[in-house]
């Protein structure tokens, strides 16, 4: 096998990979902060006591953790605006996809840190006259969210790279971009190793990172 | 003197296992009633109740002569609202501290403060001080839990607990969990506020603290209170067989004199 590489056409179209990079900086942006903010709440619902909480939480859990996101994104796209008449963009599409599933993981994480408290914690808030709310929001979740952190930052990673998935409904990101100079220039190659490099080169210093701040809750405790 | 703390006919079970079976305890302001009993005699249980941190199966708790719950179709029903407020009113101190982690040794006792009573948080940081004076530890006050003793942790938790004025204070066996020669410090705190007046129930096994600071003292057996009466009387003059047994277990090995 003789390939002679030639990142030429992809110098010259960087505008188009920096449109796409924008869209998958977008797309996360959204995502992440939709994921990890409504897995909280269903987390919190998760570890409630009240079946009423507790039921629909699992439920949706286990909807979205155990089918794959492109087949939800593809879902979203193709079959929800034929069943409910609602116009659903590539952009929503694949916002509801990456979010739910994000959700449904990070609440899992949650309530295993929540869990994770001693229960003399809860005691403690409750005999200085606390609410449930006010003990879970004032004494649990700091300590139970700051034990998971390295967890959640695990899973922004992966919502970072989940993004690409976007591509299959044309969502402008950089994999999609990319086809396209691969489509009008005949160099896939090329192309996709650029999509490779571009997303290695924005992960691995905030993957160093995490490890930075993993050590820095170790020394905390 | 007036009741602070009036229990009758207490019951307790946990599903099939019955723990307290009809107690009647009267708490009068500023006594001190020390509960001794073995392990499983219901001890931290009937305390548990006072502040309903356990529900009570049956019978009925009232402080300062106010009925606590609103008995429906038979049975006590108690809100959360009204639970609440009521341990804004007692004060409970455990066997394991369970400070607050993330927060300062004033940020313990002011949170209650400032969460549950809404005092302004100046006022919640004086108080702090008071308090934390009061168990000398002021100059702890921005230490973190994780780098104090076991006895000086257990100080904060009465200043945290004191800080929200309480009518009455709850110690659940909290020299249990320290190293004996931090024993003393938690003790002598604790005595200082039954000099001045505290109202305060307590289990405990030190024996010595019941004979010289209790008012009264409780012997719990098999969730029911075998003997009662004063220090002195109870633990000089026991009259039951259990009794002579249990102190004859706390005093196995005691010196001669």
């Amino acid at each position: 096998m003789t390939h002679t590489w030639d990142f030429a056409t992809i110098i010259q179209n960087w505008q188009v990979l920096w449109v796409g990079l924008k869209g998958t900086v977008l797309i996360f942006l959204v995502t992440v902060v939709l994921g990890l903010a409504g897995g909280l709440l269903v987390g919190i619902a998760r570890y409630a006591r009240s079946r009423f909480l507790n039921w629909p939480a699992m439920a949706f859990v286990e909807v979205f953790r155990n089918t794959p996101v492109l087949v939800q994104i593809i879902w979203f796209y193709y079959a929800f605006p034929i069943l409910t008449g609602i116009e659903v963009n590539p952009f929503l599409a694949a916002v509801l996809g990456i979010s739910l599933n994000t959700m449904a993981f990070s609440a899992e994480i949650y309530r295993a840190g929540i869990q994770s408290i001693d229960p003399g914690q809860w005691e403690a808030g409750k005999a200085i006259g606390m609410t449930y709310n006010q003990t879970l929001r004032r004494i649990i979740l700091p300590v139970a969210i700051k034990r998971v952190l390295p967890a959640l930052t695990n899973r922004g990673i992966e919502v970072f790279k989940m993004s690409t998935l976007a591509s299959v409904v044309a969502y402008v990101e950089t994999l999609n971009q990319a086809k396209l100079i691969a489509d009008l220039n005949f160099n896939p190659i090329e192309a996709y190793t650029a999509v490779a490099l571009i997303f290695f080169v924005v992960l691995y210093p905030v993957v160093q990172g995490t490890y930075v701040l993993e050590r820095i809750l170790k020394k905390g405790d | 003197m007036s009741e602070i703390v009036q229990i009758s006919d207490l019951h307790k079970s946990f599903g099939d296992l019955n723990v307290l079976k009809g107690i009647d305890l009267t708490v009068q302001s500023g006594e001190t009633v020390v509960l001794l009993g073995s392990s499983g005699s219901g001890k931290s249980t009937l305390l548990r109740c006072v502040n309903f941190m356990e529900e009570p199966t049956q019978g009925s708790v009232s402080l300062h002569g106010e009925l606590i719950g609103t008995e429906a179709g038979g049975k006590m029903q108690y809100r959360e609202s009204e639970l609440c407020a009521l341990r804004t009113r007692i004060g409970m101190v455990f066997q394991h501290f369970n400070l607050f982690p993330h927060m300062t040794v004033e940020q313990n006792v002011m949170e209650g403060q400032v969460t549950v009573l809404k005092r302004s948080k100046s006022e919640a940081q004086s108080k702090a001080m008071t308090q934390l004076e009061r168990v000398g530890l002021a100059d702890k006050a921005s230490e973190y839990p994780a780098r104090l003793s076991g006895g000086q942790k257990q100080r904060v938790a009465i200043a945290r607990a004191l800080a929200m004025d309480p009518d009455v204070m709850l110690f659940d066996e909290v020299t249990s969990a320290l190293d004996p020669e931090l024993v003393g410090e938690v003790l002598k705190t604790m005595r200082q506020l039954a000099d001045e007046g505290m109202t305060m129930l307590v289990v405990t096994h030190e024996l010595g603290f019941a004979y010289h600071v209790a008012n009264r003292v409780l012997f719990l057996h098999d969730g029911k209170i075998l003997e009662e009466g004063k220090p002195q009387q109870v633990l000089k003059n026991p009259q039951t067989q259990r009794m002579r047994e249990f102190l004859d277990g706390h005093s196995l090995f005691k010196l001669p004199d």
